[in-house]
């Protein structure tokens, strides 16, 4: 057993998880299947508010195939109510969140009833024998209506339709100054007022969920990131003793957040299964997944930045209304204070003050979408920034640079308190201007603009940071989380010298098995091959707390480090047992101990066998070198980056077309380039499309009408561009790698980017803002002086299910 | 999702189809290359008792020259449309526009036919099927009979074809030597036609001697936009005649408004796309 | 009613109901599980297989429509362990993440490798226009399929059609 020579961290490690995806080897939940396996099929409200005055399953149940219907009276007493972590405030208002409906809808797609079948499509003829009357209620859509006194409530029995109201203030908080003096005393205000519209996650691979109850511990096998918390909130939710409970993620196609929730079907399976004592499955089609999976962002944001004539800001003020939809899921009220620390990015903000509103609204419910609250806010800031540098007439790179922390001013502390550990800003930007071909692009969009050219070129930067690696359990605390942000891991040397990593990072689709493989090759010495990584799995991985928030790195690698290094400690002293030699004169490198200068050396791997035979150890020594570690992050992490893009706009029909896309960013110390590239483009993609492409949209009755891939846009390979980019490196400090985390980084920084670029296409026309999506319709409508948010709420959506709603002829 | 059930059958002939049809009564449906009544089915927004698939007829499949037209199958692939070289020769036109129908798995399977009966307003076929004055030909329990395309597109999703009819084929007269273009417009390469625009036209000594433009999805049907046409006959292809005849193309028009465009914006594109179509067409 | 159908090699004889969809067919009672379903509306090409040689989506086909046709899936491909060259490409350009979309991304590569063996880059995400993928942003998969390109010719073709 040699050990690798040359370091496997940085290096450009082909990955271990690809083999069983590119030939179809694959364990999708939906692919598993169990002796007697039932069927589950949801009927989901059609109404987005109602009471249900009855439902009648009878026919149903007489249904061939059917095993059981059950309503949501059925099963209100072993449902309880879906959980939600994060009481942001002290006074928050929750509803209760029944898996099934009771008595009410309170947005259209809720469940309302389960059938349970012996086959598939025989669950879903069932539904259609179910008979629910429902009295409806008025709808609750607009952010805005919904808080002001006349609004119909969501929830009656709260009296409110606001939720939590929380607060951070600069001067109260001792961190910074009183942002209404800065106001007051400002030479130049930007005023704005933006709309974060709704998105769906929209993983590819559907959510489905398989419970078999038959065995000792039931085991649960789900599409989810989050197979650690699930287990325990099964247990809390259901009245399930936790150690009857396995949870098991198998292998998980995306999630973005949109898998990181305890959802009602999950509940509903265990429920369902416990009840009948027979294993049962349900696997959603994307049109239930569309409607009734968790939505992300969704805010409007009322912005007030403050700035001296010569540029330098003075005072940031964020009025946030942030829509949880009909109810509070497992994080949905934190999501925007997630964003609270970020407005004021990469900036010296001397004053700064956050408030935000959560509100009810008669819709699915908003959770964590990838970013969660920090594209929000990074949006809101770098649109503000080349606002103000239109506003005095300055280049908006120039202006960035002008307020930016110095590369020579790390380790900085915020208006917001939080302390950035490195980062160069200077360096990201200088070469992402060099390879955007900044100073070419802008002659070109001068000549472009004086020719009076129909097609518009626009150039739009967006600088950001994010915080990330969530995250240190006393600032969850400090924030009212229901949980910490640490991260578990073990390691087991086994005889034969392989090595088997348990992390409690649940990865579906990032690459942790390749990654965590790197790490502990280069720690513990031994071959890549020779490691293999166990996850998603509550009996093999018994702690975690699961992957999301660009954490799995900077805390779950490090839990790995430190299990890794109690291995080598237990070993060192029985490797010195075997040389016959003190502890300290002991050297571990590339695998092996060695006796400081001398030859002699033992290979850990061997130390591994000699534990394993156990014939000669130390007197009191355990015969084992397996550990564990529990990692808890001191800080969190601040990745950076500059992302530079230029557009070009058709005056004529408003389509926006990308031109170039350059970014370069800092993720510090880089364990796999080519994982963290591909990072970066899926990143970028999902960004891109919330600026262009992208929006769940409900008419006026609260249904959803992009309930379908036909209607709710993600872009192809077609509309996406080629992406040109680059990284600089800025080790952080705050964890022993000096990683930062990259599974947000381009989802967070692209979007201000490019709509940056549109309104800079446009600017001369008088357009200051467009609604995202910039859709051609609002693009072009604007440049004509109308709205910038035409076609929004309350429209139809266009093709799609329209056009394949058929009543006659041939297809 | 899984479709309601349904009885299948699939007969090789026309009339054991036609036959089949009548006897499944108005619930019955027909079922060609499927890729926009499995969605529909699957989605269970239509619930047939019966589909009578006509994949498995032979004559109703391939593309044959009659002289001074080409008979196009119904169950002729886009994807064979698509490389026909008859096709490409005497109804440019029609492969300008297959080549943007959905994607190239759907082109596989979808069938040029299916597309046309179906008589979705997004749809890309229709538009040039009414401007090269394409006939279409029906066949029922009392035999074969004609429409004229103007004819057969009554509204959204609806057809000149009777219930115990299908369409065996559609009769488009050869435009042998005609430029043509179908400009579409939509907000991703996959989503439907917010509006396209189907050009074709013949070019005589550099003056425009006759002009084919069709739209889509400017109303429940196709529509042609007679008032550009006859704008261009005898104007030289020059960009500008083409703009100012193309000013034409919203005239009679009140398309829908919907997420995506409203009916000025709408009427806007029409003009635009119209002018960039004709332009292509004419190679200017 | 009953179906014979050969999948990768094999000839499956199975009595089916007519709203059978191909997809479910070939997972559910065959247990080709490497095809995949992601969306109801033909969409996301996840499930694209090749049907006697050419690409489609089988979410959008019926059973009882491929009576007597071969099917090739993802399975198929590898041949005596070893990847076919678009699979290989696909690991050694990291153009999956999750890995959901790539069935049918390679299922639709090799058919658009068949039809033009050596594509630029727009007729790459051109040819790929039916089929979504949510992690990769597609910049690696448009090299994978020109990668696997150069790799295949000359003389492409016999790897993909008649499979």
């Amino acid at each position: 057993m040699t050990a690798t020579a040359e370091p496997e961290v940085g290096k450009a490690r082909l990955r271990k998880e690809d083999a069983r995806l590119v030939t179809g080897r694959t364990r999708w939940t939906d692919n598993l299947t169990v002796p007697g396996l039932l069927h589950l099929a949801f009927l989901r409200s059609p109404v987005a508010h109602a009471r249900i005055t009855s439902i009648d399953v009878e026919a149903a149940r007489r249904k061939p195939g059917v095993v059981a219907v059950f309503t949501g009276a059925d099963i209100a007493d072993a449902q309880g109510s879906l959980p939600c972590a994060w009481p942001v405030t002290a006074d928050q208002k929750a509803p209760q969140a029944p898996s099934l409906a009771v008595d009410q809808v309170n947005f259209a797609g809720e469940a309302v009833a389960v059938v349970v079948a012996r086959g598939k499509a025989q669950a879903h003829d069932a539904l259609e024998a179910i008979d629910v009357d429902y009295d409806e209620l008025p709808v609750v859509l607009d952010l805005t209506a919904a808080v002001a006194d006349d609004s119909p409530l969501v929830h009656p029995d709260l009296g409110t339709n606001s939720s939590a109201h929380w607060v951070f203030d600069s001067a109260e908080a001792g961190t910074g100054g009183d942002v209404e003096q800065a106001i007051a005393e400002a030479e130049v205000l930007v005023e704005r007022t933006y709309r974060q519209q709704r998105l769906i996650p929209a993983f590819m691979e559907p959510r489905s969920v398989l419970v078999d109850p038959t065995g000792e511990q039931t085991t649960v096998w789900s599409a989810t990131q989050i197979p650690h918390i699930l287990r325990l909130m099964l247990a809390l939710t259901t009245g399930t003793p936790e150690h009857k409970l396995r949870v098991i993620a198998p292998d998980v196609g995306g999630g973005f957040g949109g898998k990181l929730q305890v959802t009602p079907e999950e509940v509903v399976a265990l429920v369902v299964a416990t009840r009948l004592g027979k294993p049962v499955k349900w696997t959603e089609s994307r049109s239930e997944s569309l409607l009734s999976a968790h939505h992300g962002r969704d805010q409007v944001q009322k912005l007030t930045l403050a700035a001296r004539r010569d540029g330098t800001v003075t005072g940031l003020k964020v009025e946030l209304l942030a829509d949880m939809g009909a109810y509070l899921r497992l994080v949905s009220p934190g999501v925007p204070i997630l964003g609270a620390f970020m407005f004021n990015a990469i900036y010296k903000f001397p004053a700064y003050r956050f408030a935000c509103t959560n509100v009810f609204t008669t819709k699915t419910p908003t959770d964590a979408y990838r970013g969660a609250g920090r594209p929000e806010a990074t949006y809101a800031i770098e649109r503000l920034m080349d606002e103000l540098a239109a506003e005095l007439g300055r280049d908006p790179i120039e202006l960035r640079e002008q307020n930016w922390i110095k590369h020579d001013e790390f380790p900085f502390t915020t208006v917001c308190g939080l302390e950035y550990d490195t980062g160069n800003y200077e360096a990201a930007t200088a070469r992402a201007k060099e390879m955007f071909g900044y100073d070419e692009l802008r002659a070109e969009q001068r000549e472009r603009r004086e020719r009076g050219d129909s097609v518009q070129l626009g150039i739009g930067t967006s600088t950001f940071t994010e915080m990330c690696g969530l995250a240190p359990s006393r600032v969850l605390g400090s924030l009212s989380y229901g949980a910490g942000g640490w991260e578990h891991a073990a390691i087991r040397m086994l005889p034969s010298g392989k090595v088997e990593v348990v992390t409690g990072s649940s990865a579906h689709g990032q690459g942790h098995e390749t990654a965590w493989s790197q790490i502990v090759a280069d720690q513990l010495g031994v071959p890549f091959e020779d490691v293999e990584v166990l996850h998603g799995d509550t009996q093999s991985s018994p702690r975690g707390l699961d992957t999301y928030g660009s954490r799995s790195l900077t805390v779950g690698a490090m839990a790995v480090l430190k299990a890794g290094e109690k291995v080598i400690r237990k070993a060192r002293r029985i490797a010195a047992h075997m040389m016959e030699c003190a502890e300290d004169d002991l050297e571990f490198a590339a695998g092996k101990f060695t006796v400081k200068g001398t030859e002699r050396a033992t290979a850990l791997t061997d130390v591994a066998l000699a534990v394993f035979a156990a014939h000669d150890l130390p007197d009191g020594v355990e015969p084992s070198l397996d550990s564990e570690a529990t990692f808890d992050p001191e800080n969190f992490s601040f990745p950076h980056g500059t992302h530079l893009c230029a557009v070009d706009v058709d005056t004529e029909t408003g389509f926006v077309k990308i031109r170039k896309y350059v970014c370069v960013d800092d993720v510090g110390v880089v364990v796999n380039p080519i994982i963290v590239e591909g990072q970066v483009h899926g990143g970028l993609a999902q960004g891109l499309a919330q600026a262009l492409y992208e929006e769940a949209v409900h008419d006026e009755s609260g249904t959803l009408t992009t309930g379908t891939l036909a209607d709710y846009l993600i872009p192809s390979a077609v509309d996406l561009p080629h992406f040109d980019t680059d990284r600089t490196e800025t080790p952080a400090t705050s964890n022993q790698l000096g990683v930062k985390g990259v599974g947000e980084a381009g989802t967070i920084a692209s979007t201000p980017a490019v709509v940056n670029a549109v309104v800079d296409a446009v600017r001369h026309f008088g357009v200051n803002d467009i609604q995202m999506p910039c859709t051609p319709m609002r693009v072009w409508t604007a440049i004509n002086g109308g709205p910038t948010d035409a076609g929004g709420l309350g429209s139809e959506a266009g093709g799609g299910l329209g056009s394949i709603d058929t009543s006659g002829g041939a297809a | 999702m899984i479709p309601a059930a349904f009885d299948y059958t699939a007969p090789s002939t026309v009339d054991e189809a036609v036959r089949a049809l009548a006897d499944a009564g108005e619930e019955a449906k027909v079922i060609a290359g499927g890729q926009s009544l499995i969605p529909v089915l699957r989605m269970r927004l239509a619930a047939p008792t019966t589909l009578v698939d006509i994949g498995r007829i032979p004559e109703l499949r391939g593309i044959r020259d009659e002289g001074d037209a080409l008979l196009i199958g119904a169950t002729t692939t886009h994807y064979e449309v698509q490389r026909d070289p008859s096709v490409r020769e005497h109804a440019l036109l029609l492969k300008a526009a297959t080549d943007t129908v959905a994607d190239p798995q759907v082109r596989h399977r979808g069938t040029f036919g299916g597309a046309v009966a179906h008589a979705d307003p997004a749809g890309d076929l229709l538009a040039p099927v009414l401007a090269l004055d394409a006939e279409l030909v029906l066949h029922g329990l009392e035999g074969p009979r004609t429409v004229a395309a103007a004819d057969f597109f009554v509204d959204y999703f609806t057809t000149a074809l009777r219930q115990d009819e299908i369409l065996v084929g559609v009769r488009v007269p050869k435009h042998t030597g005609w430029g043509a273009h179908y400009e579409k417009f939509s907000r991703v390469a996959q989503a439907w036609s917010i509006v396209a625009v189907a050009a074709a036209v013949r070019v005589e000594g550099g003056v425009i001697a006759e002009a084919r433009v069709g739209l889509t999805n400017m109303s429940s049907v196709p529509v042609r936009a007679r008032a550009v046409e006859s704008a261009l006959v005898g104007q030289p292809a020059t960009a500008e005649a083409i703009r100012a005849a193309a000013a034409h193309a919203a005239e009679g028009t009140s398309p829908t408004a919907d997420g995506n465009a409203d009916t000025a914006y709408r009427q806007h594109l029409a003009r635009v796309l119209t002018s960039r179509a004709i332009t292509a067409a004419t190679g200017v | 009613m009953r179906i014979t159908v050969t999948v990768d090699g094999t000839t499956y004889t199975d009595e089916v109901e007519p709203r059978q969809l191909l997809v479910h067919h070939l997972r559910d009672t065959i247990g080709k599980t490497g095809t995949v379903v992601g969306c109801d509306t033909s969409n996301c090409g996840s499930c694209t297989v090749h049907l006697d040689g050419q690409s489609v989506k089988s979410c959008s086909v019926l059973a009882v429509q491929v009576d007597g046709a071969e099917i090739t899936t993802v399975e198929g491909l590898a041949r005596d362990g070893v990847l076919h060259p678009v699979q290989q490409a696909f690991h050694d350009n990291h153009a999956l993440q999750c890995g959901f979309c790539t069935p049918g991304m390679i299922m639709q590569s090799i058919d658009l490798l068949a039809d033009d063996p050596d594509p630029d880059e727009h007729a790459v995400r051109h040819g790929l226009e039916g089929n979504l993928c949510r992690c990769t942003g597609y910049q690696n998969i448009v090299r994978a399929v020109q990668d696997a390109a150069s790799k295949l010719k000359p003389g492409a073709t016999h790897l993909v059609g008649g499979e």
